[in-house]
């Protein structure tokens, strides 16, 4: 609470520094000092600093975030039509990365140094550090511009053509998975490769139990606890992932809402913007903590994550 | 003496994080040599070599506007090292103080710090340069800013959990009997203490900022044209891309080497600086 108290204030602030008149843009290049004076006033850019902010918190916590300067539509609507879509892709994103980063990095811990461990790792650090906008761009040149196979760019809602809009987002989603699924690899290696050397899973081979089992049943389950950490936080690089791969293909989503607000100084479009994605990461970190108990019943409240 | 042999024995066992680091002394070398590597005016525009493929002339090829690409990539090193090196400096000039007095003196003191620190840390790293950079305006200046602060409350954690386990160490506790000051304390007896961890942190931190400059760029928010940004240079190649993907090659695979390196080097770095962890 007083952490989303404080990012509000700075956002508030922050937005208010930002170069530029409102005013101006709202009012067309033509307008006369009048004109401006009578916009500052409907729409209270006149009013003092913590006024305005008052003015603003008191209705947020109420779900209204105002109304965008620019299209004149409740921000609150204007986030509820793009959230869904950055919401999809981040969903695809997370399913790509956890699709290949869980298995890779349990292979790599079980066959460890041997060339597969070595392949996997290889691969994962170059998915650290592929910036992932020139990986955007070099997979639409090789499928789109050399194959032809997906189209480049555009979005379909889910609703009106579910296979259109799987195909546009296939890229968009690879791309953003791949970084995190760098990052996963590396901890589920890590984690599992602790796990595996554990005295109960020593016990648990003793007793004649065969691999697969071994290592789903046994060791999965406590090597994921530091896995879902890094998860939660991951999810900040996810949403900064999903604003430049947004660009890149095109997507009308919460990414290109924030770019284009920021471009125009729609303030109550940024600070709506800013203050959900604060709010949410914050949110998704307390669910992260919330799901210990329950891949580790050991870990209560005052409990600390071990292996971590 | 320990040091070194321990330097020869990461060279020997671990030949990729030498690799690294010689590649990344090489983009050093490049960025700061870049005059006279690149022969050519990288904003230099020519009309008659508009979008031309690599040649013996241009061996990047030419953008759209005819500027040489092997020229600009060269100085973009420049622009890209400029960024990464002195955001996560400004990171560590404003974070080490902050998180060693917050681990230091710890109290109220350290709690208003560590709430501040988890507000700046909930705003996603883009999200945050994005907002400091519409504020300041864009310019190389004020991306390099907008990363180093956004890199600053990481520093502040690292610093001050580090603080938070030296301290306790008997040796500063007999300083302390001896009559040492705070200050002497932190300066003479702390920081030496936990410097190698922060240089194996600026190995991380700088890639990720080098990127950083790159994404701000590409939308706009970062180096202005015509200065040559690799991230500028990719954003303007986008539009181009089935008449001049070379435009695309280049700049994109220099980030993608420069910072994979870097983290090849920063894995033989935590080796040496740090035994006990490998």
């Amino acid at each position: 609470m007083v952490t989303l108290l404080v990012i509000s204030g700075v956002v508030f602030v922050g937005v208010r520094m930002i170069p530029g008149d409102p005013a101006r843009v709202l009012a067309g290049t033509d307008a006369d000092a009048a004109g401006l004076e009578e916009i500052r006033e409907k729409y209270g850019l006149n009013a003092p600093l913590p006024l305005q902010y008052a003015r603003w918190l008191g209705l947020a916590v109420r779900g209204d975030l105002g109304e965008s300067i620019r299209t004149r539509q409740p921000v609150r609507q204007t986030v509820a039509a793009k959230l869904p879509i950055t919401i999809e892709l981040a969903c695809l994103s997370l399913l790509v990365a956890i699709a290949i980063a869980i298995p890779a990095g349990i292979v790599a811990a079980v066959r460890r140094n041997t060339v597969w461990d070595l392949l996997a790792s290889g691969i994962s650090l170059c998915g650290v550090s592929v910036p992932n906008f020139w990986l955007g761009i070099m997979l639409i040149l090789l499928v789109s511009v050399r194959l032809g196979w997906l189209p480049a760019s555009g979005f379909v809602p889910l609703g009106d053509d579910p296979l259109g809009n799987i195909k546009r987002m296939v890229m968009p989603a690879l791309v953003l998975g791949a970084g995190l699924a760098a990052v996963l690899m590396r901890q589920t290696r890590n984690a599992m490769i602790e796990v595996l050397s554990a005295d109960y899973v020593r016990t648990a081979r003793a007793k004649g139990l065969a691999q697969p089992a071994v290592v789903v049943r046994h060791a999965l389950r406590n090597g994921l606890i530091p896995v879902v950490t890094i998860l939660g936080l991951q999810m900040g690089a996810l949403m900064s992932g999903a604003v430049v791969t947004e660009q890149i293909f095109v997507i009308p989503g919460f990414g290109r809402l924030i770019v284009e607000a920021v471009f125009t100084r729609d303030y109550p479009v940024v600070q709506g913007v800013v203050l959900i994605t604060a709010s949410a990461y914050v949110l998704i970190n307390l669910l992260v903590d919330v799901s210990y108990t329950v891949l580790n019943p050991r870990i209560r409240v005052r409990g600390t994550a071990d292996g971590a | 003496m320990a040091r070194e042999a321990a330097v020869w024995h990461v060279v020997r066992r671990r030949p990729a994080a030498a690799a690294g680091a010689l590649i990344v002394a090489l983009y050093v070398a490049l960025a700061l040599g870049a005059p006279w590597i690149a022969r050519q005016d990288p904003t230099r525009t020519d009309w008659s070599q508009i979008r031309k493929a690599p040649s013996l002339a241009h061996p990047f090829g030419t953008d759209d506007l005819g500027r040489d690409g092997f020229a600009r990539v060269i100085w973009g090193a420049r622009i890209s090292m400029q960024a990464g090196v002195f955001s996560i400096l400004l990171a560590i000039a404003i974070g080490v103080p902050i998180g060693l007095a917050a681990g230091f003196y710890r109290g109220s003191f350290d709690q208003v710090i560590m709430r501040l620190t988890d507000a700046w840390l909930a705003f996603p790293f883009l999200i945050l340069a994005i907002g400091l950079v519409t504020i300041l305006g864009p310019s190389l200046t004020n991306a390099t800013i907008a990363i180093g602060l956004g890199a600053t409350p990481t520093y502040i954690r690292l610093t001050r959990g580090l603080v938070l386990a030296t301290a306790a160490e008997d040796y500063v506790q007999s300083a302390r009997a001896l009559g040492a000051g705070d200050l002497r304390l932190m300066a003479r007896h702390i920081l030496p203490n936990i410097v190698s961890a922060i240089v194996v942190q600026a190995t991380v931190a700088i890639p990720t900022a080098i990127i950083a400059e790159a994404v701000l760029s590409f939308l706009g928010l970062g180096v202005q044209p015509p200065a040559p940004s690799w991230g500028t240079m990719l954003n303007t190649a986008q539009q181009f891309l089935e008449q001049a993907p070379w435009m695309a090659y280049w700049p994109g695979l220099a980030i993608f080497v420069l910072t994979l390196s870097f983290n090849l080097a920063g894995d033989g770095l935590r080796d040496i600086l740090d035994p006990r962890d490998s």
